[in-house]
């Protein structure tokens, strides 16, 4: 079931085009704003929703970067692997996370805070290596350190 | 499309060819072989595979052209390309080595191998060599239900199968996921694929990852398969089939084009519903009260029942030749029609309603409709391959607005694209929710009376000549003054109306529209019903009286011996009713395919073959007569009814036969009227042609396949009836005259797969080349010119509560429905439903299950309650319901459980 | 802050104040702005604003650089024309090393807004959508607050300071996929769609957004157009140094001394922007080559740096201004490892569509990926050559893997000694395919095709 305040999300986007379908997306990141992730059920409520089939909704959902179609952790930080944050020694810094949080790309830390993503160029790319936690852009990253890195996550609960 | 001519170049060779047109067609019309994926002749062109690719010059001087595909490139005068130059060439190969990339290469376990267009295309480019030796992406397959195997991996995303199952057939619950090299097409979880027509995935996809479950459980190669042209007999459109056998076993069902009634698909009845011919307890020997008998001793004691007072009764699935035979042994007034009082009302109406109609609406005119009306009829369940073909009728607007964009009809990415939602009008006024609702312009829900009320309605809007109903709804007035308005508009007005719902009266009122129509000066509709089966016109051609009149004679005694043709009289009798004629009969003969309760009450039991084992012809809803082909001989004495019959004739000194041809010719000369019967299909010795092979020149193990049984090389059955023969010797494929109705393959050079149709057809999506498969038998007497009202005008408003039977594709055929894989779709549906209003009105809105009474005799059922049905009826599916067939459309009384 | 006299030389930037909020909409105002729409909508007439800005010479800074003017021209306009038009700004910026549209909507939004409304009223589109990539988060959040003001002050909506204009714009946030970029297919996501290209024609000034006629125009390209309407085409075009008018916004990113973007005259040379702007190589890192414009396009090498970085010099340069965000490449990095980082990232964001692009890129990275470990095998540049050919231009549904083959096409021209050297000595190739030895180590910078998607389809979830 959509909870009434995403059902009224969803209604106003649905308002911004000439057909329901098209507040697909924005449903899909309503709902994952939301919970976190979007779930099997949360497709087949939003396609009741914009009056369309739960197949039609899930490719579209199956086919971007940022909708999660499974669990992630409570912040997702996804590390820029685009060219110019690879020259700048995105490699590094990917070490440096995956060492810091225990897990690879792919993967959320046991205690569900953190899921690890790549994710293609950020649009910061002078001031690479970049990454994102949550919605915050952290930049400038080529001399990072463990120690630096975990201070900045510590930030995040 | 225009007319217009084009002179092109291909490899430096000029044709003439239709102006606008794209490549890749007219190319394959003209013979050529350039391979493809994406695109599909019912599907159109988007592009996407790149696997057609070709060289375009802009004039003769361009020295190296550029490389387009040819499906996107429209053909214009001048239009110039090569396709076997060397960068096309390149481009085609790699295409094939790309998809290679991935594909498991496992060609030896799949069903598809030697039936896959992905192999021909392989085998066409000559890429024959991997130099890919990395890791392949892999996926789960899912279970699609009981008709469809998936086996993801061997996808080479084409696309094919989500334009065909959602754009084309409408199907909701397959699409496909994913991006980049991760596309995966399949539903958005396991479970049972919904569409009506999801079988023809198998023939869509060019691989195998959608393949034929049941032949995959039972399977042979297809080149091992014996195949003849034959006929899906499960409903009155009378789809062209091709069943394929092995082992006196019938394996698949695959679609037999034929342009005029089922061009590329077929429905998941008659795909599946095959399984009854290979039931092993199907009857194979004669049997008389003492136990078996020779075929020559039943035929005798059929013979002599002829010198006593007897009477026959006839199933409306037999084949003309055997009503024909029976007619011709007993006399036309003692054959009866296995029909009560209202089916043989709509039988007779079917009938009219083909002779009034101004013109016979066949599979192009439905889908080239500009507006429809459909009357009553829930077409996805009684005739699903014509309610296929009206769903593609609604695109004819948006087609006509991308030709005003310069868009043309087979760019399907961008038809769409312009069209967005603008439909041609479709009118549904049915008693229930149909599956065709989301894409008519109007929907109507009303009793089946109110509805040829409504017809009358519009009949009267169009031409007030034409009686007007009293007292109509202002509601309905309002939707019969829209209907009319946009038929009147039309330029290709269609109109449909059928006899599920057991009311004639919509036969009547589809003729009084026909008939404003054309009297109000609008363009003339094209008209179609669907009766019940699949020689429902067939029979009523031949006439006779019904049930009830029979039950007469044998209630006064008039006769004492009955025989039955292909027809289960418990279906209307009751266990009971069928057990007090047996009493009162002294001899009851029954010619069958499979044993049921007349089968066991018969005195004389004769097996008959399927429609697998047997030739016949058949006519269809408009009027179209098919004949079938026994694709292997019955095993046995079992036989055609009508090679029964012949023998009993010969055994009265009385000459039918010997061979269908000349049956066939006595019949024509008997009742010149359907001489078109005999003109179905050619003679067996017409223009002198050898045995059509039935089997494929790679037939394998024809010498050894019986060794463990016997090590001498059984001498192939000798087929005197037709121009078939059991054998591998010959040949067939284009550029050889082999008619359309004789074909047993679709079958060219380097065309393994289906695709191989575009070798046979004059024009991509077109007729056949050497002329059309089955004639139309020409009804109308006299012109057709102007079509004339059908019965009398419109009935009387009512408010008896009726049952309304809902028609299903899976549970009304009781033939269809003894395939495993049918059944395994017949879950649930067994309430009555009803509309919340009514129950309310019954005092019935909370009640779970209902005591449900018609002609005194009583059952208890659930009930369900459901708004989007008409008020003041009763739903059900009675097969679904376990109830009577003869109940359709009687008066009911309802009353909740325990209620007195 | 009093309202400017003299026209600005950098007037896309003019306004934008690095590291401080941007201007709201009454700073906004006092600064100049909103003068080029009531001017438009006062004195001009639609027909004469499309001339005015073909006459400047604005060519499109997404990447084609189409010229705007002529694009907005195919419009359908006139008593006859579709009632409902719309107007998109492409706003993705997904394509590596681009990093241009961001500043200006976080810095300006709305300058930004104002020009939306100036090219809508030009076109006669009645709604617009800013198409933004899902990662700007500020842009999203800066830019929905100032169309909120813009509203609040009667910008958009109905009769546009009495006009008769009405104009309504919406923020569309991405979710996420580089060919959004492309215009069909950032119309096939705008519907709620798989962001799948199109076929053209029907062109999307035809037949576009719900299959009414549509205008996508780059977010850069269109802050020019409130400058055009207010300062005359003359003035614009002689911002440039060259025949494309205006200015643009350089970037360069890699390892030099002071990565960033500026907006400079059109036509500057890549060796000006690089070692001026930039400020050079980083100690002890030579040039090796460049991108001109962003990740599809062809690399240049330090022998051509004097180019005028316009749509046509770098052309006849043998490459695409792209863009004009300038990657560099410098002569410590691997190229192989370079293009193979850009082919990774182009073989995941194919849409799936069409073969060549979504089975043959995998399959170059494959290679590429040996490469760099010296896996490759005898064949493999020819293979990559062909690649190259095989997926140029016309051979693809759309653009996308032709811009994945410049990189790599130019690599192998200019350096193919390096390729060469990732070709294992014959011995030690298998005489056997199969797949390459799966204990070898991965690279650090190697991206798990794990996506939070996972497998789909059963027991997939
Ligand atoms: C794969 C691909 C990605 C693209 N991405 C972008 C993009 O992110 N932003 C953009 O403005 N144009 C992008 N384009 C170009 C657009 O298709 C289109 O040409 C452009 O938005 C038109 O705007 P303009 O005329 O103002 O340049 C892309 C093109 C392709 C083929
Ligand atoms: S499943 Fe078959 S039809 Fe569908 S995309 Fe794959 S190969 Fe094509
Ligand atoms: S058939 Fe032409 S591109 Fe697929």
């Amino acid at each position: 079931m959509l909870s009434e305040q995403e059902q009224r999300e969803i209604a106003a986007e649905r308002a911004h085009y000439e057909q329901p379908q098209a507040a697909a997306i924005e449903a899909l990141k309503i709902v994952q704003a939301h919970r976190g992730w979007v779930s099997d059920e949360a497709v087949a409520d939003i396609a009741a929703a914009l009056d369309t089939s739960t197949a039609a909704i899930d490719a579209v959902a199956t086919f971007y970067n940022l909708i999660y179609r499974q669990p992630v952790g409570r912040h997702v930080i996804h590390v820029c692997d685009s060219v110019s944050c690879w020259l700048m020694g995105q490699p590094r810094l990917l070490e440096l996370l995956r060492a810091e949080l225990g897990i690879d790309l792919g993967q959320t830390t046991p205690d569900g805070r953190f899921t690890l993503l790549p994710t293609v160029c950020l649009g910061t790319c002078d001031r690479a290596p970049a990454m994102l936690v949550g919605r915050d852009t952290h930049r400038d990253l080529e001399g990072v350190d463990a120690q630096r890195l975990a201070t900045l996550l510590a930030a995040y609960e | 499309m225009s007319s217009k001519r084009a002179t092109i170049h291909i490899d430096g060779q000029a044709h003439e060819v239709a102006a606008g047109r794209n490549l890749l067609e007219v190319a394959l019309e003209l013979g050529l072989d350039l391979p493809y994926f994406c695109w599909h002749p019912a599907l159109g062109a988007v592009g996407a595979c790149r696997q057609c690719a070709v060289t375009q010059y802009k004039d003769a001087q361009d020295p190296s052209g550029r490389v387009v595909m040819a499906c996107m490139t429209p053909c214009g005068d001048g239009t110039r390309v090569a396709t076997q130059d060397a960068a096309s060439r390149e481009m085609r190969q790699a295409v094939i080595e790309w998809l290679m990339t991935n594909h498991p290469h496992d060609c030896p376990v799949c069903a598809e191998g030697g039936n896959c267009h992905l192999q021909d295309m392989t085998v066409m480019t000559g890429q024959a060599y991997r130099r890919y030796r990395h890791a392949k992406r892999t996926h789960r397959n899912q279970d699609l239900g009981p008709f469809v195997a998936h086996e993801m991996n061997r996808c080479i995303a084409c696309y094919r199968c989500v334009r065909y199952y959602r754009d084309y057939a409408g199907g909701e619950d397959l699409d496909v996921f994913g991006a980049h090299n991760n596309v995966y097409f399949g539903r958005a979880e396991s479970g049972t694929l919904e569409s009506h027509f999801a079988g023809n995935l198998v023939e869509v996809c060019p691989t195998g990852v959608f393949t034929d479950k049941p032949y995959g459980a039972d399977y042979t190669r297809k080149w091992d398969l014996q195949q003849a042209p034959s006929l899906c007999n499960h409903c009155a459109v009378g789809c062209n089939t091709y069943p394929g056998e092995r082992y006196g076993r019938i394996k698949r069902i695959e679609n037999r084009y034929n342009e005029a009634v089922n061009g590329y698909f077929l429905c998941d009845r008659g795909r599946y519903g095959l399984a009854y011919s290979n039931e092993a307890g199907r009857p194979r020997q004669a049997r008389g009260p003492q136990g078996p008998l020779r075929p020559v001793a039943a035929i005798e004691r059929l013979a002599g029942l002829l010198d006593g007072r007897v009477a026959a009764v006839v199933g409306d699935r037999v084949s003309c030749e055997s009503l024909y035979a029976l007619r011709a042994l007993l006399g036309a007034e003692r054959v009866f029609r296995a029909a009560g009082p209202a089916q043989l009302a709509l039988e007779d109406a079917q009938l009219q309603l083909l002779r009034v109609a101004p013109q016979v609406a066949d599979l192009p005119r439905i889908e080239n409709a500009d507006c429809a009306l459909l009357l009553g009829e829930d077409l996805l369940h009684s005739g699903a391959r014509l309610g296929l073909a009206l769903r593609q009728m609604t695109r004819q607007r948006g087609f006509a607005a991308a030709a005003q964009a310069h868009v043309p009809t087979w760019q399907d990415q961008s038809v769409r694209l312009v069209a967005q939602q603008q439909r041609s009008p479709l009118h549904i006024a049915t008693p229930a929710r149909t599956g065709l609702d989301e894409v008519a312009a109007t929907q109507t829900r009303a009793t089946p009376r109110e509805l040829a009320r409504l017809g009358w309605a519009i009949a009267h809007a169009l031409d007030p000549q034409q009686p007007a109903p009293a007292a109509l709804e202002p509601a309905l007035q309002q939707v019969a003054e829209r209907i009319a308005a946009d038929l009147r508009a039309a330029q290709r007005p269609l109109l449909l109306t059928g006899a599920a719902c057991a009311e004639p009266a919509l036969y009547a009122a589809t003729a009084a529209i026909a008939q404003a129509l054309v009297a109000c000066g609008a363009e003339a509709p094209a008209v179609a019903a669907v009766p019940a089966a699949a020689n429902s016109v067939g029979r009523a051609l031949f006439g006779g009286a019904g049930l009830q009149d029979l039950a007469a004679q044998v209630e006064a005694g008039r006769i004492d011996s009955l025989i039955v043709l292909e027809h289960d009289l418990a279906a209307d009798l009751g266990e009971a009713g069928l057990q007090r004629w047996r009493e009162q009969l002294q001899q009851l003969a029954v010619f069958d395919a499979l044993p049921g309760p007349t089968w066991e009450a018969a005195t004389l039991a004769l097996p008959v073959a399927t429609i697998f084992e047997a030739e016949g012809t058949l006519v269809n809803y408009a009027g179209r007569a098919q004949r079938h082909f026994a694709v292997h001989p019955p095993a046995g004495d079992a036989r055609a009814s009508w090679i029964w019959l012949c023998g009993v004739a010969e055994a009265r000194g009385q000459s039918l036969g010997p061979t269908l041809d000349a049956l066939l010719q006595g019949l024509a000369e008997a009742e010149p009227a359907l001489a078109g019967l005999r003109d179905a299909a050619p003679a067996a010795d017409a223009g002198g042609l050898n045995a059509v092979p039935r089997q494929p020149h790679r037939y394998s193990g024809r010498t050894a396949m019986h060794a463990h049984q016997d090590m001498h090389e059984p001498r192939p059955p000798i087929d005197l009836d037709t121009a078939l023969g059991y054998t591998m010797e010959g040949a067939q494929g284009p550029g050889r005259d082999t008619p359309p109705a004789l074909r047993t393959a679709h079958w060219a050079p380097g065309w393994n797969s289906p695709q191989a149709i575009n070798k046979f057809q004059q024009e991509i999506g077109g007729a056949l080349r050497g002329g059309p498969a089955g004639c139309l038998l020409p009804l109308a007497e006299g012109s057709r010119a102007a079509a004339q009202t059908l019965g009398a005008g419109p009935p009387e408003a009512e408010d008896t509560l009726r049952l309304l039977p809902l028609p299903d594709l899976f549970a009304d055929d009781a033939l269809a429905g003894r395939s495993p894989a049918i059944q395994a779709r017949q879950q649930g549906g067994a309430a009555l439903r009803l509309h919340p209003r009514t129950a309310e009105r019954l005092g019935l809105a909370t009640a779970s299950r209902v005591r449900i009474e018609v002609d005194g005799e009583q059952r208890e059922r659930p009930l369900t309650l459901c708004a989007d049905l008409a008020a003041q009826c009763v739903g059900a599916n009675l097969a679904r319901c376990g109830l009577p067939a003869a109940w359709a459309g009687r008066p009911v009384r309802l009353r909740a459980e325990g209620g007195a | 802050m009093s309202q400017k006299i003299s026209p600005p030389d950098k007037p896309l930037t003019d306004r934008i104040r690095p590291e401080h909020a941007p201007f709201d909409v009454a700073e906004y105002e006092r600064a100049g702005g909103y003068q080029a729409l009531r001017r438009a909508l006062r004195t001009m007439a639609p027909q004469e604003v499309v001339a005015l800005v073909k006459d400047a010479n604005l060519r499109g800074r997404g990447g084609a650089g189409f010229p705007t003017g002529v694009k907005w021209g195919l419009v359908p306009h006139g008593p006859d024309a579709p009632k409902h038009k719309y107007l998109i700004a492409n706003g993705d910026e997904m394509e590596p090393g681009t990093f241009k549209d961001r500043l200006l909507l976080e810095g300006d939004p709305h300058q930004f807004i104002e020009a939306m409304i100036v090219a809508a009223y030009a076109i006669q589109a009645d709604v617009g959508y800013l198409f933004l990539r899902g990662e700007y988060h500020l842009a999203a959040q800066r830019v929905q607050r100032a169309i909120e003001e813009a509203r609040g002050r009667g910008y958009l909506g109905r009769n546009i300071k009495g006009s008769g204009f009405d104009f309504e714009l919406h923020l569309h946030t991405s979710a996420g996929r580089y060919i959004c970029g492309e215009e069909t297919a950032l119309i096939s996501a705008l519907e709620g769609k798989r962001a799948v290209p199109r076929a053209k024609p029907p062109f999307p000034t035809v037949a576009g957004l719900f299959g009414r006629p549509t205008v996508v125009n780059n977010v850069e390209t269109l802050c020019n157009v409130p400058h055009i309407v207010n300062y005359g085409a003359d003035w614009y075009r002689g911002l440039s140094r060259t025949e494309n008018g205006g200015t643009k916004l350089y970037g360069v990113s890699g390892r030099v001394c002071h990565p960033g973007a500026w907006e400079l005259p059109m036509g500057s040379s890549a060796r000006e922007i690089i070692d001026e702007h930039a400020g050079g190589m980083r100690a002890g890192l030579r040039l090796r080559g460049f991108l001109p414009g962003g990740a599809s396009t062809d690399f240049l090498t330090a022998a051509q740096l004097d180019v005028a970085m316009d749509y046509d010099a770098v052309a006849k340069a043998g490459s695409r201004m792209g863009t004009g965000t300038i990657i560099v490449l410098d002569d410590q990095t691997s190229v192989v490892a370079m293009v193979r980082n850009l082919e990774h990232f182009f073989a995941q964001e194919s849409c799936g569509w069409c073969t060549p692009c979504r089975d043959g890129i995998p399959w170059a990275e494959k290679v590429l990926d040996d490469l760099v470990y010296g896996r490759g095998r005898p064949g493999d540049l020819e293979l990559l050559e062909q690649q190259t050919r095989l997926l140029g231009p016309g051979r693809t549904f759309c653009a996308h893997a032709p811009g994945a083959m410049e990189p790599l096409q130019s690599a192998l021209q200019h350096w193919r000694g390096d390729f060469e050297a990732g070709i294992a000595p014959a011995a030690a190739a298998p005489a056997i395919a199969g797949p390459a030895t799966p204990e070898a180590p991965r690279p650090l910078s190697e991206v798990l095709e794990t996506t939070p998607m996972g497998p789909v389809g059963e027991g997939g979830r």
